[in-house]
């Protein structure tokens, strides 16, 4: 099997919060023992609610956090020993609000261009070029790169943000809700346009997102994600089909289904809401929420263990279904 | 048809002054809601449906004005009713969920305090009474421990449970209408399920009709029995809520309607590109003549460019706005 293009091996981002004078310090397990491939030219999809590490996740594989514990395998070679900029050639990343991740004082050209600049492309024709190339490629005409931010719509904008993260034609480009913060009539445009571009350029996504419908459409895998840690991942099918950990059901079963087309039943909702990162439950962390919580979930922490070839749940009762 | 619907929406026009002309933010907005009925106000942002309910509960403000149209209230206009009339009703009759619980609640005041003086304005009720009955309120939206709750203030309390008290608070003379306005858009999705299930609960139980706005339609077709879809300041569709999936009649709505991604959708039919609606939303300020949908809809001729669509009526007491619905 070919060698992955990103391999996590226990990784763990933890943060010390609060103070030694007021109340003490406390460590906050942002990320905590994440382990996860991604391959070349697949699109990962990682789901979670608020709070469970995923944006930390997608920081860390930046080398934008130095991780606490595990490794970081980019392109076959440690993060660590990478240089940034090489690092930045490699992975990219496609933010939630195209309104804040622009600079407003930059046209088009320029966001697009200084990314090409400061990576030693400097034959003005070329950037030029590279610059109307990409610009076509996300659906904008030649004319719109003298532009400012603020003259685009929310769409148009991510097709900027799609852009500045494509210029440097990387391996992989994490998508953090890349169309959440769009109108609903323009989010088609958005994930129809980020899979072609996947399919041209050979990329490989991380797609971020709490919308599961995006997710299951976009996904060739799937992880979800709770505390810090994967609690379940597989392929996309076995994930929307026969999810195994108790949370993937309660995510599923609490997105509006008018026609009832999901796999899973109603009556695997959730109670409650995620408990902090800060004091997480012991045992299962998701036993306070859990359906099936019996006495093993509170003093046992599951692991995570496979159930077929590539899926794998964290769960004390992986072999129950439905 | 059986008595007055509880609350009816004729030809309301909602001005908004742009400092140098008015321009119409929303017009020909017609609905009715029957007693203990859900009804469900789509569209997406800048359509019009936060304003059109923030003139059902009288707190339009400049720049904002109604410039038309009647609104009533149990067969009663109530567009001019003078501020003390509305106080009486808003709250009491006509209460309110908002997007962010924790821009909508007092920041500074115990969210016992902030149920109790529901109690107190509306009922009549002394504090010591009233505070007790705060008590059963937070209980019966299954907040825990609501005895000791009621002490907290807004920050100490997580975003689904500050969602749970400005139901409680939303609740708590027993008004006939609720107007939820994107109550769960703030909050993850299983959150989001346990508030949309309590609400729709408890309004049962009691009777409460609700208008429910949001931008997913998904999330709408679930709760509510009558679906009205808005574009660009109008109701180019209403339905019930079955027929706006099954059989949406408006060019929007289908195409709404089809560019989602549904659970379910890619194991049936595999990968496919998902329908696109061409090009962006337009501003209040740059509404095109005709059909306002026309530079998007794919079904676009010359009458669309320049003569708006009459109301056509549909089976279920339905209506589309197209010259080429169906």
């Amino acid at each position: 099997m070919a060698e992955p293009l990103l391999s996590l091996d226990d990784l763990a981002v933890h943060f010390k919060v609060g103070s030694a004078l007021a109340g003490g310090v406390h460590t906050l397990k942002a990320v905590d023992g994440v382990t996860l491939d991604v391959k070349a030219g697949e699109c990962l999809g990682l789901v979670g609610e608020s709070g469970c590490g995923k944006s930390t996740l997608a920081l860390a594989i930046m080398a934008l956090i130095a991780p606490t514990r595990g490794h970081i395998v980019l392109d076959g070679r440690d993060l660590q020993q990478r240089q940034r900029l090489e690092t930045a050639r490699t992975v990219q990343m496609v933010f939630q609000d195209p309104y804040a991740s622009l600079n407003p004082r930059q046209t088009v050209r320029r966001t697009l261009a200084d990314p090409l600049r400061i990576h030693g492309v400097s034959d003005k024709a070329e950037v030029e070029a590279r610059v109307a190339d990409m610009l076509a490629r996300v659906g904008l005409r030649p004319e719109h790169a003298d532009r400012y931010p603020h003259e685009f719509s929310g769409g148009q904008r991510q097709r900027i943000g799609i852009a500045r993260a494509l210029i440097l034609k990387p391996k992989l480009v994490i998508c953090d809700e890349p169309v959440s913060a769009l109108d609903v009539s323009i989010r088609a445009q958005i994930i129809n346009l980020l899979l072609e571009l996947k399919d041209e350029m050979g990329l490989a996504y991380i797609m971020i997102s709490h919308d599961l419908g995006v997710v299951e459409h976009v996904s060739d895998r799937v992880a979800v994600m709770y505390l810090g840690r994967i609690v379940e991942q597989g392929h996309w099918q076995e994930i929307f089909e026969d999810p195994r950990h108790p949370y993937t059901r309660a995510l599923i079963a609490a997105i509006p289904d008018p026609f009832h087309r999901a796999a899973v039943s109603a009556r695997a909702k959730a109670k409650g809401e995620i408990a902090s990162a800060l004091n997480p439950p012991p045992g299962c962390h998701f036993h306070p929420r859990c359906p099936l919580k019996a006495d093993i979930c509170v003093s046992q922490d599951p692991p995570l263990e496979a159930i077929a070839a590539g899926h794998r749940a964290a769960c004390h009762f992986r072999d129950r279904t439905g | 048809m059986t008595g007055a619907p509880l609350i009816e929406v004729e030809d309301l026009k909602l001005d908004l002054d742009d400092g140098s002309r008015r321009v119409a933010a929303a017009e020909g907005v017609s609905f009715r809601i029957d007693r203990g009925e859900t009804f469900g106000l789509v569209g997406e942002s800048g359509c019009g449906k936060s304003i059109t309910a923030l003139a059902l509960i009288g707190l339009l403000r400049p720049p904002l004005s109604i410039g038309g149209g009647v609104i009533r209230f149990e067969g009663q206009a109530i567009q001019h009713l003078s501020a003390a009339r509305q106080r009486e009703l808003r709250g009491n009759r006509i209460a309110m969920i908002f997007q962010e619980p924790m821009t909508a609640l007092n920041p500074v005041s115990p969210v016992g305090r902030q149920i109790a003086e529901m109690f107190v304005l509306h009922k009549g009720k002394s504090w010591r009474e009233a505070n007790r009955l705060a008590v059963e309120a937070l209980a019966s939206v299954r907040v825990p421990a609501p005895e000791r709750r009621v002490h907290d203030y807004p920050h100490q309390l997580s975003g689904g449970m500050r969602q749970r008290v400005m139901i409680a608070i939303a609740l708590a003379c027993g008004p006939d209408l609720l107007i939820a306005d994107e109550p769960t858009t703030a909050l993850d999705v299983t959150v989001q399920a346990e508030i949309i299930d309590l609400m729709a609960e408890l309004c049962a139980a009691k009777g409460t009709a609700i208008l429910m706005i949001s931008h997913d339609l998904g999330l709408v077709a679930n709760m509510c029995k009558r679906v009205a879809v808005m574009y660009a300041g109008r109701i180019v569709e209403a339905q019930p809520a079955e027929a706006i999936f099954a059989k949406p009649q408006h060019p929007y709505t289908q195409g709404l309607v089809d560019s989602l991604p549904r659970l379910g959708e890619r194991a049936r039919r595999g990968q496919q590109r998902l329908r696109e609606i061409a090009g962006v939303v337009p501003s209040i300020q740059s509404y095109p003549p005709g059909c306002r949908f026309n530079p998007r809809c794919p079904r676009a001729t010359d009458i669309c460019l320049s003569v708006p669509p009459e109301i056509a009526a549909l089976p279920a007491d339905g209506l589309v706005r197209c010259h080429h619905h169906g």
